[in-house]
């Protein structure tokens, strides 16, 4: 432990050099202003920046990268909180309360949730990939297939919570987003389905397209459509910035509870930062004293459904480095162009990277705290001006975030396709609305889907054919316990008379 | 009023800003690298070292790299057959993992639509166990797959790869009917690499560069590679050595986009090959055990035609295809 100790400190004389310093804040400040825009991704934008690995040194260029993967954690939350738009697959459940409790003035407390949660975690997260990053490392092995369909089936079923007022409707929307995540070739064999020949739908319906067309799309039509026509001057209202006393203590256990969810399924690979937001939200929503408060009830938004999901995005950012740095092996995109990045200074991170460039890890992990700093000290003061953002006329603000999610979607790949499809799911988001549909599950069903498929053919493949494999492995067989106890423990308890917190 | 919309203004530039950022690929000189792989993996290694030399060359302003991973690179084939049609500056990573996805699935894109640049290299396959498997040679393993062959869970690449083909014409050589193979695909060499560490496949296959950081350190154990010969300055034995008669090779080119012309197609030929002189790319193909194999316009185009039918040859002598 000393020796990690000396190490560490070791590696803080590297990061605290000036250059060091200029690189993180560089790569910090343009994280997060990529993290804000939709369909520009920290993994497209750590590629393009690739190439300074041909001027600049090691360390300086790898900490600057991973600023960057950091930055965009956090950014993420800001256009999910203020125009529902979610920059990145992750921040997809920070929009349903973020939002909602922006709407009714609190955008200043969600976006200082979002920052200070992210900052612990984030702290929390890399503290324990100094720590414990090879007993992560072999811990995280042990999820194969079996071990991540249990997951996704858990992730199934704590979904419900997303599912809004009524049953029907929302599995409804989980069907139709199961059916869109159908499309495309299957990961498996390759072979394509319900292309109806269009060639643009061969690959696939990118997420952040459909997330950017239900959420901000359909939204600012719906209100163009059918909100009732008041003053064209009226402005959404602006209650509070800062967090109240109520507002911390409601953030706190759900930060901690969000870092323990990500930081683990950060570590594993083939996790994504999804579904640990997913599981977050959900446990928020189960755990929650204000039930009340949280959207899908008609509620001003729960500020712990913030808190928990952005705070479970950040230590799953940490999580997915210890796999990177201790196997070589990426846990998700952006993690794998930093795996190109170190391969362009000929360092291969792996079982020898400690060994080979120890000094260079050590400063790297050093400056991620320093980051995780600046990026609080970055990000808090500018609560007060995004928060202000919202007091811009609701017609101008409409017009803008269409603008804005039509720039993000074209950015994706110059397609006019993708254009036309968003406005198209849009119109469907109006429709959806309109009926009382709620929208997040088909972003679940769009995500879990696919990957759950893959998942179950290897996993049967594996165990030939025994759908007992999910009982017969430990780790699997705690997730499907855990599924069952989710399903039936609240239904035995109400049959016994027990109230729960909730009436669900 | 003016100063809150200030904000928004702001807000509005960054998103330009960044996408004209983002757009630079269509710029002359900034080559476009499509990866039919997630990260990690052999295709992935072969982008992006043929990237960046092409960059020390001179012959590229700057590169890009996209990862689109699943069924042999074929998804990511699509999306660039989409989205990059007549683009000079484009380039995907191919193979005979590729054309082994083509044979077997056959996807609406195929290699027919993009253009042929230039073939660069070979490379072999290793199988691999994890250090504590009580698997200790390839006899091992063949005898293992004799007594019941769905017990030998196979991990590598998608179906239909060379990594697919290797484990079937290994159970035909064994006289053990090759439909009943247990093959398990993952997207990409990172997710292959990490389920055969976690111990949930019982083999694993895949490029020899992929794997050796896990054989160096001692987490994997080399049984058996599939050259014809054993690799320079490495003492894991053949398949032949072993008794196995099966010898099966990898080879990995570039393809341009659709619709180019001729003189286009000859331009980037001739980046690729000055490309594969500089010695960062030489370094890479010593450093991953890559056999350096250049061939470039009409004669690689009727090489990947050959290797269509050779591809598909094998697959039907071992029943993966009909």
């Amino acid at each position: 432990m000393i020796e990690t100790w000396n190490l560490l400190l070791g590696g803080f004389a590297t990061a605290i050099q000036p250059a060091n310093l200029m690189w993180a804040f560089i790569g910090c400040v343009l994280g997060t202003a990529i993290g804000v825009l939709p369909g520009i991704g920290p993994a497209l934008t750590v590629a393009m920046l690739l190439p300074i690995t041909a001027k600049v040194d090691p360390s300086g260029a790898l900490i600057m990268l991973c600023g960057v993967y950091y930055g965009a954690a956090y950014g993420g939350s800001t256009t999910s909180i203020l125009m529902n738009t979610p920059g990145e697959s992750s921040s997809i459940m920070t929009a349903l309360e973020g939002n909602t409790m922006a709407k009714h003035g609190r955008a200043g407390p969600a976006l200082a949730t979002a920052a200070i949660g992210s900052f612990i975690a984030g702290t929390i997260g890399v503290l324990l990939l100094t720590l414990f990053a090879p007993l992560v490392a072999d811990f995280a092995l042990k999820f194969g297939p079996a071990e991540f369909f249990s997951l996704m089936v858990l992730a199934f079923v704590t979904v419900s919570s997303v599912l809004g007022a009524s049953m029907v409707r929302g599995l409804a929307s989980l069907s139709l987003g199961l059916a869109i995540g159908l499309v495309g070739m299957d990961a498996i064999a390759g072979i394509p389905r319900y292309t109806g020949n269009v060639p643009e739908f061969i690959d696939g319906i990118e997420f952040v397209l459909v997330a950017v067309g239900l959420f901000a799309v359909g939204e600012a039509l719906y209100n163009v459509l059918f909100e009732p026509k008041t003053d064209p001057g009226t402005r959404n209202k602006l209650s509070s910035i800062w967090m109240t006393r109520d507002d911390w203590k409601r953030s706190w256990p759900a930060w901690l509870r969000g870092t323990a969810i990500g930081f683990p399924f950060g570590s594993v690979p083939a996790g994504g930062a999804e579904i640990p937001t997913f599981l977050s939200y959900s446990t928020e929503r189960k755990l929650s004293k204000h039930p009340k408060d949280f959207s899908s009830e008609g509620g001003k938004g729960a500020i712990e459904g913030v808190a928990g999901p952005e705070a479970a995005n950040n230590a799953n950012a940490a999580g997915a480095l210890v796999p990177l740095l201790t196997l070589g092996i990426p846990t998700s995109a952006t993690a794998a162009i930093l795996i190109g990045a170190f391969q362009n200074y000929n360092i291969q991170p792996g079982p020898l990277l400690f060994q080979t460039s120890g000094p260079l890890v050590w400063g790297l992990i050093a400056s991620l705290y320093i980051g995780n700093l600046m990026l609080l000290v970055l990000n808090l003061p500018l609560v007060g001006m995004w928060a202000r953002l919202l007091t811009i006329p609701k017609p101008q603000l409409y017009a803008g975030i269409l603008v804005f999610a039509s720039i993000g979607v074209y950015g994706m790949r110059q397609s006019s396709f993708d254009l036309f499809l968003m406005y198209v799911i849009g119109v469907i988001g109006v429709i959806m609305r309109r009926f009382d549909f709620p929208v997040a599950p088909v972003i679940v069903g769009m995500i879990l889907g696919p990957m759950s498929e893959k998942q179950l053919r290897n996993a049967l493949s594996i165990s030939q054919g025994d759908w007992l494999i999910f009982f017969k492995q430990p780790i699997a067989c705690t997730f499907m316990v855990l599924t069952i106890l989710v399903m039936f423990v609240p239904m035995i308890l109400r049959k016994r008379g027990v109230r729960l917190s909730e009436d669900d | 009023m003016k100063t809150r919309f200030s904000g928004a203004l702001r807000h509005a530039a960054v998103a330009v800003a960044s996408v004209a950022l983002a757009s630079q690929g269509f710029a002359l000189d900034n080559v476009k690298f499509m990866i039919g792989a997630n990260p990690g993996g052999g295709f992935d290694q072969t982008g992006r070292n043929l990237g960046k030399a092409m960059v020390e060359a001179g012959v590229a302003k700057s590169v890009q790299y996209e990862n689109k991973g699943g069924a042999g690179g074929t998804i990511g084939l699509a999306q660039f057959a989409n989205a990059s049609k007549g683009d000079p500056n484009a380039l995907i990573v191919t193979g005979a993992v590729m054309v082994g996805a083509i044979v077997q699935n056959k996807p609406p894109v195929t290699l027919a639509n993009a253009t042929p640049v230039a073939r660069l290299f070979y490379e072999y396959n290793v199988f691999v166990v994890p250090a504590n498997s009580p698997l200790k040679s390839m006899k091992d393993v063949v005898e293992m797959l004799k007594k019941d062959p769905g017990s030998v869970k196979w991990g590598g690449g998608s179906r239909g790869s060379v990594d697919h083909i290797s484990v079937a014409m290994i159970a035909k050589d064994a006289g053990v009917d090759p439909s009943k193979i247990n093959y398990v695909p993952f997207q990409g060499g990172g997710e292959a690499s990490a389920a055969i560490l976690g111990g949930h496949v019982t083999v694993g296959t895949s490029g020899y560069s992929e794997m050796q950081q896990f054989i160096k350190s001692g987490k994997m154990r080399a049984l058996a590679v599939t050259s014809g010969s054993k690799l320079p300055g490495e003492p894991v034995p053949t398949l032949k050595e072993q008794g196995v008669n099966v010898e099966i090779g990898n080879w990995r080119g570039v393809y341009g986009a659709p619709g180019i012309t001729e003189a286009q197609r000859k331009a980037l030929a001739d980046a690729v090959v000055a490309a594969s002189k500089q010695k960062s790319w030489t370094d890479a193909l010593a450093s991953n055990d890559w056999f350096p194999a250049v061939l470039t316009g009409e004669e690689f185009a009727k090489f990947v035609d050959g290797e269509h039918k050779r591809i598909e040859e094998s697959m039907k002598a071992v029943g993966m295809v009909k």
